[in-house]
């Protein structure tokens, strides 16, 4: 039997009704079409699918959404303020952070999570924070560089 | 595929134990889930009832007790316990352990207590939890009950509680003076589940530099983690060496039951059994003549 859930994802609050099982990744992409965060995996190891909920870079394929029942989920969608890319995603684009794509929008997410609570970490903290999140084309290299740019103020964002 | 299943998600532990009592081996409790969802999605768990305790605020909790220790709530985070400040001082091998566990985003969201009840001997905190000589709550409608750690784990993924039982809390006791505690795993990726994890703990005498007492324990080396507690003798009331550490690995490994499977064979993990643990006690003893 289908159950409420209250959700806010980039946030709109949402009201729906979804299946017990369901997981969170699949609400977000399945009924709110939102297709940043990757099904991939499935087993809680590649981190396609990491999206920000209440704060925290969690595995979307890996929780019921029923779990998050009245969190705040901010997904790779929710980033760019309308026209405007996020600093993270423009930094992704000039430093060659992005190949073939699959792992961007986790990256991204884990990036976001780790410069929300710390706005200065030191190149390990990048590399810790990323560390659930496989990417098999760029290397890492260029993905800590383009924190790195952020972190520098390279990238202002827009009020 | 998961298979369906009917949903409760109570909001206080009488709640959730009033749904506990009344399912019993038809539920199953989720916390985190982030080793549950697995074998529900393989079918290697079928549930047709599942009661999810992840929201109940009531079990989430770090207390400092003085003499009496640390009481961590069964649904305390791995992610909180590594940054908590309590656990930073005086229990750091547990810090060391959680950064070690798994990756940010399920430290985020996974918990203590569903660790220690999905029962992987390969999981990391019921070794240090060992050695720290821990004890857990579970309460039951009929009331609670204090289980020691090393009497919880009765086979590969089981556990010692009843089906109407819910793990509540983690106790651990105060770490006594001129203590030394060390954590290490083998892993192929940084961060996966251990080949094999050895934690030892060592306290020496204050007068003397005699071991007084010792914990080695051992994950990944049977199918639940154990206590090598023949290794252990071979250390207590002695002037620890490295002979006698090397003797205390050998003890070790022949105490080990492992399992071969995908990443390593048993005689493997007996191998690096005898090596981690002589490294661990190294490190256990050095940290002890600094405490």
């Amino acid at each position: 039997m289908k159950k409420e859930l209250r959700l806010t994802v980039n946030g709109e609050a949402h009201e729906l009704y979804v299946e017990p099982k369901s997981l969170l990744m699949d609400v977000l992409r399945d009924q709110l079409g939102l297709t940043g965060a990757k099904r991939s995996c499935d087993t809680n190891t590649c981190g396609a699918c990491t999206v920000i909920l209440n704060g925290m870079a969690v595995h979307s394929c890996s929780i019921l959404a029923l779990q998050a029942n009245g969190g705040e989920v901010l997904t790779v969608e929710g980033l760019a303020k309308k026209t405007e890319l996020h600093p993270l995603q423009k930094a992704f684009l000039d430093y060659g952070s992005v190949q073939c794509g699959f792992c961007t929008p986790g990256m991204l997410m884990s990036a976001k999570a780790l410069l929300d609570k710390n706005p200065t970490p030191t190149k390990q903290q990048m590399k810790e924070a990323i560390d659930g999140n496989l990417c098999r084309c760029t290397g890492y290299n260029s993905i800590i560089r383009a924190i790195t740019a952020v972190v520098n103020g390279e990238y202002k964002e827009e009020k | 595929m998961i298979r369906d299943f009917e949903y409760f998600a109570p909001k206080t532990l009488e709640e959730a134990l009033s749904l506990l009592d009344k399912y019993r081996e038809t539920c199953k409790v989720i916390a985190g889930g982030q080793s549950l969802l697995k074998l529900m999605r393989a079918g290697l768990i079928t549930p047709q009832y599942l009661i999810d305790i992840k929201g109940m605020s009531e079990l989430d909790y770090i207390k400092s007790e003085g003499k009496n220790g640390l009481k961590i709530g069964a649904l305390t985070t791995h992610r909180a316990i590594e940054e908590s400040p309590m656990i930073q001082n005086g229990f750091s091998t547990l810090v060391e352990m959680e950064r070690i566990l798994a990756f940010i985003q399920i430290r985020n969201w996974g918990t203590i207590g569903g660790n220690l009840c999905h029962a992987d001997p390969a999981q990391d905190p019921a070794p240090v939890l060992m050695a720290l000589n821990a004890k857990l709550r579970a309460s039951s409608l009929k009331g609670e009950r204090t289980i020691a750690i090393e009497d919880f784990f009765t086979d590969y993924l089981k556990t010692a509680l009843e089906p109407n039982e819910l793990l509540t809390e983690i106790q651990v006791p105060a770490v006594p003076p001129h203590t030394g505690t060390a954590y290490t795993k083998l892993n192929i990726i940084e961060n996966d589940l251990a080949i094999v994890g050895v934690a030892v703990s060592i306290t020496l005498s204050s007068s003397t530099d005699l071991c007084q007492d010792v914990r080695i324990a051992l994950g990944a080396s049977a199918p639940t983690p154990i206590r090598a507690k023949r290794a252990e003798g071979v250390l207590r009331g002695k002037k620890i060496t490295d002979d006698l550490l090397t003797e205390a690995g050998e003890k070790a490994s022949a105490e080990a039951e492992p399992l071969s499977d995908i990443n390593a064979s048993a005689e493997y993990r007996r191998q690096l059994v005898k090596i981690l643990v002589k490294r661990m006690g190294k490190e256990a003893l050095t940290r002890a003549k600094q405490a």
